[in-house]
């Protein structure tokens, strides 16, 4: 991502980066009078769809129960092929714009969820027009955040799913992206070793743009703040927060993490001549944090006596791109980190520390990597992430050695991590119903979600509107 | 509560050489509600954003309550976006949800009660204050939302096209309950849209602006009556304005064979720039079918026609001089190029029937070629 100054043009992979263009609600072209579906990917099942039934009357047999977070619109997963995606029935001009932006910002190398199609020019059986589609894939191994808080978790989750959020809104926030609706639920996260990490899911109020005003950047933090402390009050109020965390600390402690990740990758060191030193401690700081230094601008004072020092393009996933180089694995950042120290204690163990880095890893992929997460046992290959399993096999590994008083060799530590740990990381299905029957609870305009003892407003008449005469009293 | 105040502001984007809004100068009153409408690009967006803090002021003062806000912080300035970005949360009470924001602001436990209840019963959501989310109707929880902004008693609301991402159905609901719950709130609030009629039904003034400089502030009725100009003109208004450009002859308007009188002191503000032309505009209930030899009507060769039971409408192509290129780009076009005209639906012509059209004198919009400012 580019830290340049504004330059008056966006990034041309974001100009480029689909065919859709969000129809202008003030002179809008004609609903497509037939079914439109403007896809990224070219699975003919796509067309096999019911796409004639409003979203929340799909048959179960096409749909996949996976956990939702909460939304104000109908979400239903659906199996199209060996694909998973995640469908959201929503006004076209919305649903339009919403994949453009996602397109666009998949060009940018962010993390988010990879749009998929849109489908318009929906139509019932009687010929009544239905709201779009706009189809994403489903994040494979990802969680919405009430998923990670249904079972009895680390009383630290909450602050490290801050940390997850905070780099996100950051490495948005330098590509130009506002968000305008940031909270937990818009957000899917992945674990990362002992981390987090999350990808955007929802870009409805979003807007790309060259550069974020202050104004905006801080309004995206301040509204981040208060709608995570609201999200952790609800979690409170269901009792499914250790109740040793304080709401409050941790949504402000988003505002402290985007802060100080902010002004690492953006502040001007002001330096003497002879503190050079400090330039590389810079850039190792900013690959602990998981960045990359592409650019890094050197201006003089103009008396020569002081050097001015910023990063210009920064990048991120340090890590995983050093794994990917020697391994060809692609993970998150915190999963590369621990296999190459894995990878280093491979070479240091078997003595050859002077061979080839690339060498050694081709070795330990066919040695330790492969057979490990060869263990994994079928039921549970859609549920964890071949790396993640490593590094928990890793971890459980050395707590095993830890209570043995001496090394544990792999294949036992891993058969006892299925046996022992694995089981109890799944959702049973009352709590993924439950979850998925709290996720519909904010939508809308689906009336199958509204509590049985209301009045339904199905057939709407302004003329008739009892509220209408309350609300004008 | 306050009155909201542009003073002279600009704002140039990075890297643009125009400016995205213009030298604005427009005052919200205290308690008033206010549309900003205009097409997409037009600034009316940024205007908005500006007054929230999130664009820069590039020149100019915007002032909140006679203090000056234009480089405040948007977390400062006491304002609420509504409706961009509510979230509604299951474990806890519709009481809950709508003061939890309060909680974490430090108001003490009894004052967010009584605010919460005070909104509750303004929204009619007081029967619901103990229960959970999913006991509402989407209408309900949109209200909920709602009670999130109006419990924190902000002096402005600002909403950027609120009701964009809902369905028809709940977009008309939705408008009549803004609107009247505005009123009974009497808070200060910019609304912002590209749709005229939610403009023409919500507002107490309507500020029309396009690319970026301010056309006309008025209340729907005068800018309905009286546009300023050409574009308020056609963009106020659906059907939309008849509007076209007719030589000036001997102090009428020339329409094919046909005249037109104008008023005097219209033709008077002719310049030479006009080139001897004027644009007409009438609304289409302004017009009506004329006797085949009676004066000051003009004949118009007929496309289409609808009848909607109450109404009937005439779609037809004014008949000049080069009549029949005008008819082969006509059955191209679509139907709002063409002039439409309403009429008792009871004595509708028939599809290329040619007929002629008076139109009311009173009710005509005259416009000047050159500056496409009003005449008349």
């Amino acid at each position: 991502m580019s830290l340049s100054d504004n330059n008056g043009h966006l990034d041309p992979r974001a100009l480029k980066a689909t065919s859709v263009k969000a129809t202008d609600p003030a002179s809008p072209a004609d609903e497509p009078a037939s079914l439109k579906i403007t896809s990224a990917s070219a699975d003919p099942k796509m067309f096999m769809l019911p796409w004639e039934k409003p979203l929340a009357t799909w048959p179960s047999d096409l749909l996949v129960n996976l956990p939702r977070g909460i939304s104000r619109h109908i979400v239903r997963f659906v199996r199209v092929g060996d694909q998973v995606y995640a469908m959201k029935e929503i006004t076209r001009s919305v649903a339009e714009r919403e994949y453009e932006l996602l397109r666009q910002l998949q060009k940018l190398n962010l993390p988010t969820v990879q749009p998929i199609a849109v489908v318009t020019g929906r139509h019932d059986d009687q010929g009544e027009p239905l709201e779009a589609i706009l189809v994403t894939k489903h994040l494979r191994f990802s969680m919405p955040y009430r998923a990670l808080f249904a079972r009895t978790l680390r009383p630290d989750t909450a602050e490290k799913l801050i940390d997850a959020l905070a780099v996100l809104m950051v490495r948005l926030h330098l590509a130009g992206f506002y968000w305008g609706d940031v909270w937990l639920s818009n957000v899917l996260f992945l674990k990362d070793a002992d981390a987090f990490s999350a990808f955007l899911v929802d870009a409805e109020t979003g807007e790309l743009q060259i550069n974020l005003t202050e104004g905006q950047r801080e309004y995206d933090i301040d509204l981040a703040r208060t709608n995570i402390i609201g999200e952790l009050m609800d979690l409170s109020s269901g009792q499914l927060l250790p109740p040793d965390v304080d709401e409050i600390e941790v949504g402000n402690r988003l505002v402290d993490r985007y802060h100080s990740l902010w002004s690492a990758l953006t502040d001007t060191d002001n330096l003497n001549p002879n503190e050079m030193w400090k330039i590389e401690q810079r850039v190792n700081r900013l690959n602990e944090l998981g960045f990359d230094v592409d650019e890094l601008e050197m201006n003089t004072t103009d008396d020569g006596k002081r050097v001015l020092v910023r990063p210009r393009v920064v990048d991120a996933g340090y890590a995983n791109r050093k794994l990917l180089r020697l391994t060809g694995l692609d993970v998150q950042e915190n999963q590369a980190r621990r296999l190459l120290n894995d990878l280093d204690a491979y070479r240091a163990s078997t003595w050859r520390d002077g061979e080839d880095l690339e060498i050694v890893a081709t070795d330990w992929m066919r040695e330790v990597f492969e057979p490990t997460v060869r263990m994994i046992p079928s039921e549970y290959r859609a549920q964890i992430d071949p790396a993640q399993f490593f590094h928990e096999v890793l971890d459980h590994r050395w707590y095993m050695a830890e209570k043995a008083g001496h090394d544990v060799p792999m294949p036992v530590a891993v058969e006892s991590y299925v046996r022992d740990i694995l089981p109890t990381q799944k959702l049973d299905s009352k709590e993924l119903d439950e979850l998925n029957a709290e996720a519909d609870s904010g939508v809308i305009d689906e009336q199958s979600t509204y509590g049985d003892d209301t009045a339904h407003d199905d057939d709407y008449n302004p003329e008739y509107d009892q509220d209408a005469a309350v609300w004008a009293q | 509560m306050a009155e909201v105040i542009f003073d002279h502001v600009t704002r140039i984007y990075p890297g643009n050489d125009k400016p995205s809004v213009d030298d604005l100068n427009l005052d919200i009153k205290d308690g008033e509600f206010l549309v900003l409408v205009g097409p997409s690009g037009c600034g009316k967006s940024t205007t908005l954003r500006m007054l929230a803090g999130l664009e820069e002021v590039n020149k100019g003062r915007i002032l909140i309550g006679g203090k000056d806000v234009t480089t405040m912080q948007p977390k400062d300035r006491d304002i609420a976006m509504v409706f961009q970005n509510y979230a509604l949360y299951p474990h806890m009470t519709v009481a809950d949800n709508m003061g939890f924001a309060l909680k974490i602001a430090g108001t003490p436990k009894e004052e967010i009660r009584k605010r919460v209840e005070k909104a509750a019963e303004i929204l009619d959501l007081t029967e619901f204050l103990d229960r959970k989310p999913k006991a509402l109707s989407g209408g309900q929880r949109q209200r909920v939302a709602m009670g999130r902004a109006i419990v924190r008693e902000p002096k402005v609301f600002l909403m950027d096209e609120p009701l964009s991402n809902l369905d028809a159905k709940l977009r008309v609901q939705t408008r009549t309950q803004i609107a009247a719950l505005q009123r009974q709130l009497g808070v200060t609030t910019l609304y912002v849209t590209h749709d005229q009629t939610e403009a023409l039904t919500m507002g107490d003034r309507i500020a029309v602006i396009k690319l970026g400089i301010l056309q006309q502030v008025g209340a729907p009725t005068e800018l309905y009556d009286r546009p300023a100009n050409v574009f308020v003109a056609g963009f106020i208004g659906s059907p939309s304005m008849n509007l076209n450009t007719h030589p000036v002859v001997n102090g009428k308007a020339q329409i094919g064979a046909d005249t037109m009188d104008l008023p005097k002191e219209a033709l008077d503000k002719l310049t030479p720039e006009d080139n001897n032309e004027i644009v007409v505009g009438f609304r289409p209930e302004d017009a009506s079918l004329a006797a085949p030899d009676e004066a000051n009507a003009f004949s118009l060769k007929v496309v289409n026609v609808e009848d909607l039971g109450s109404d009937g409408y005439i779609y037809g192509n004014i008949i000049t001089d080069d009549s029949v290129a005008a008819e082969q780009t006509s059955m191209m076009s679509d139907q709002n190029k063409l002039t439409t005209i309403r009429v008792n639906p009871r004595v509708l012509p028939k599809v290329g029937d040619i007929v002629k059209i008076k139109v009311n004198p009173a009710k005509m919009h005259l416009f000047a070629p050159s500056t496409e400012l009003r005449l008349n």
